[in-house]
């Protein structure tokens, strides 16, 4: 255990917990968005699968990964689209209608890889580490924070973003009014389906980016790729109290955990015996987590309850 | 308003009914060979003994159920490749991706109502729905693996692959190549080949010396977690590594990036990384599939277990020619094979 806590193992622990930890902040923060607006989108695990395949296949034919990252962002805008279009035109219910977006992503991404490209050739290159000039030289600070690739910094610096876009601007206000009182926001003028229509396509967008974040590290596509990682994103929103400082917290913490197990087990620390048992640290203490929290913070009021005005 | 909210429905129930469609698409229902392939009566029912009799005169009805992609370049091709390697003229269907027990289970029992001849369940975890499965269909031959034993199913053939062997010579290889003596391990979860192949691997390699960590992720599925390993083998001194599953290609990935030999095992992976991969431990099911079809066409239809070993062929350590491996490991390596085939070398598994 003594050998976990090494300088040099602690670098290669948060610089690895950052890398995991970038999915699942890229959705926590679009669904952080949604939720805000009132609308729960149970389908970000099928956007990111979809957007991941898009990505893949437009890495994979062109070499382009900035055509990948567009790819993976107009699909997750276009199904950001039709979910929009499900609950806030036709007001169906969102928790079925999110398992069916999901349902769908996981089914057509499988599908067209087995159609498109059956075996998984790696992307021919990946997204490169970029060190930051000065910080990237501070000794072991500079390795675990400042080599990253861009869509990590990007991720990163979407946080303070999605802060200001919900805080200090009139949409946000919208969004936030919207999420706890639509009726009251609409008889104010506020157009309560475009405000949530937007916040679901950028909530979305920001999945596409996740399922592109995947493909991109990873340099692979395989079915069923994204392994539950938009539930769990999910599960980080309502960790981080609907707060985009909260997401990141939970998708740091999420992915720490991940990483200090895994490291814990290379070393031998774990028993191998115990190793499955390990494998469920994260999700454990993000259950217990929520426990915690289940009563201290308050989700919108409108969360989950389509709008119709009377 | 009421006109209106009807069209609304129908378009919601549209979609849905795409969305559903698409979901059960996942695991692709397809055919090899063929359009008309499937020996099922229009109506769904049993066939006659006539249908039965014309269909002994066609080729042989084979379908597969499998949890991960046909090309997987893991488990789920091994046995896709066998079965298209059969010297025979068979119908092969095919549903892979049915990583969820009961979709499978529900394509077993489908392509047994539909009269197929011979059905593959390449799975260990499928062995609950065959239980139930097999007896509602005694004259249909079901093959199920890796598994040691048939559960007392006379309608059942067993197969399992002697993992450990080629990953013994592996890690014979594997030790040779090291320069730190450091040699990483990624696994999935601990059960069935994955583990037979591992210890394999661990005691061969440290029968030359070296230092193996192995790390079973507890997923089949999650390749970026599998990456994470790989890196953190790496960081931890190894520079030589393996692993086993389909959730492999995200460290194979990892050692490609960073120039580290990678030895694969179910499948040749060598088209993963060709500049990495030294060699792979290939399942050729065909030596026991062959076996097992001798024996249903002289009226045995199921009751025993079959290993892939080495010695009978159905594991192959295929080389990567691209892989600048030395002389004297190659020679090595062989006579380790010759060894475990002659028997005076054993894995310790």
């Amino acid at each position: 255990m003594s050998q976990f806590f090494t300088l040099g193992v602690m670098v290669t622990v948060v610089a690895s917990g950052i890398r995991l930890a970038t999915p699942y902040l890229l959705a926590s923060l679009g669904e952080t968005i949604g939720q805000r607006s009132g609308v729960l989108n149970l389908g970000v695990d099928g956007i990111m699968l979809l957007a991941a395949f898009g990505a893949y296949y437009a890495a994979l034919k062109t070499g382009n990964l900035w055509l990948a990252v567009l790819v993976a962002l107009g699909t997750g805008l276009f199904v950001g689209i039709i979910y929009a279009l499900i609950t806030v035109s036709l007001h169906a219910a969102q928790g079925i209608s999110g398992i069916g977006i999901f349902l769908f992503g996981l089914g057509f991404s499988d599908l067209l890889f087995q159609v498109w490209v059956g075996t998984p050739l790696p992307i021919p290159r990946k997204l490169p580490a970029l060190a930051i000039p000065g910080l990237s030289d501070i000794p072991y600070v500079g390795d675990a924070l400042f080599r990253h690739n861009l869509m990590t910094y990007g991720a990163f610096l979407l946080v303070p973003a999605v802060m200001f876009l919900l805080q200090r601007t009139t949409f946000g206000m919208n969004v936030r009014a919207v999420g706890e009182n639509p009726q009251a926001a609409d008889s104010l003028g506020v157009s309560v389906e475009r405000t949530r229509f937007v916040a679901i396509l950028l909530g979305s967008s920001a999945a596409g980016l996740a399922g592109a974040s995947l493909v991109l590290q990873g340099g692979i596509f395989q079915a069923n790729l994204t392994n539950g990682l938009g539930f769990i994103a999910i599960a980080i929103v309502y960790f981080g109290a609907w707060r985009p400082l909260g997401a990141m917290v939970g998708s740091l913490l999420y992915g720490l955990v991940q990483a200090s197990v895994v490291q814990l087990k290379v070393q031998g620390t774990i028993p191998r015996g115990a190793s499955d048992l390990a494998a469920m640290a994260p999700a454990i203490i993000t259950i217990l987590a929520l426990v915690f929290l289940a009563g201290r913070v308050k989700a919108p009021a409108a969360l989950t309850r389509p709008f119709a005005r009377h | 308003m009421i006109t209106q909210n009807r069209t609304w429905y129908r378009l919601l129930a549209l979609l849905f009914g795409f969305a559903l469609l698409a979901a059960a698409c996942g695991g692709s229902d397809e055919t090899e060979a063929g359009d008309d392939t499937t020996a099922s009566t229009a109506d769904g029912e049993a066939m006659s003994e006539e249908e039965m009799a014309a269909m002994d005169d066609g080729p042989l009805t084979v379908a597969v159920v499998a949890p991960s992609s046909k090309e997987d370049l893991a488990f789920t091709q091994s046995m896709v490749d066998a079965l298209n390697a059969l010297d025979r003229d068979i119908d092969l269907q095919i549903t892979d991706g049915t990583f969820v027990v009961e979709d499978a289970a529900a394509a077993i029992r489908g392509y047994a109502e539909d009269g197929v001849e011979v059905i593959v369940a390449h799975g260990t975890q499928y062995g609950g729905s065959l239980a139930e499965i097999a007896p509602d269909f005694p004259d249909t031959t079901f093959i199920w693996g890796t598994a040691t034993d048939t559960q007392g199913l006379d309608n059942v053939f067993a197969y399992y692959p002697a993992a450990d062997e080629g990953g013994y010579v592996n890690g014979i290889l594997a030790a040779g190549l090291s320069t730190s003596g450091q040699l990483g391990v990624i696994g999935p979860i601990e059960a069935g080949d994955a583990v037979a192949y591992i210890v394999g691997f661990q005691n061969g390699a440290e029968s030359k010396g070296a230092e193996v960590s192995v790390v079973y992720t507890g997923s089949f599925g999650d390749v970026a977690l599998a990456a994470e390993t790989a890196t953190a083998h790496l960081a931890n001194g190894a520079d030589v590594l393996t692993g086993t599953a389909q959730m492999v290609v995200g460290a194979v990935g990892v050692a490609n990036d960073a120039g580290v030999p990678w030895f694969g095992t179910q499948a040749n992976q060598t088209a993963l990384a060709p500049d990495i991969v030294v060699a792979s431990q290939v399942y050729h099911w065909e030596v026991v599939l062959e076996e097992m079809l001798a024996l249903r066409d002289s009226g045995t239809i199921g009751g025993q277990a079959f290993e892939v070993n080495l010695t009978n062929g159905g594991l192959v350590i295929e080389f990567n020619d691209g892989f600048d491996l030395p002389a004297e490991l190659k020679a090595e390596a062989e006579a380790t094979i010759a060894g475990i085939i002659d028997g005076s070398i054993s894995t310790g598994a």
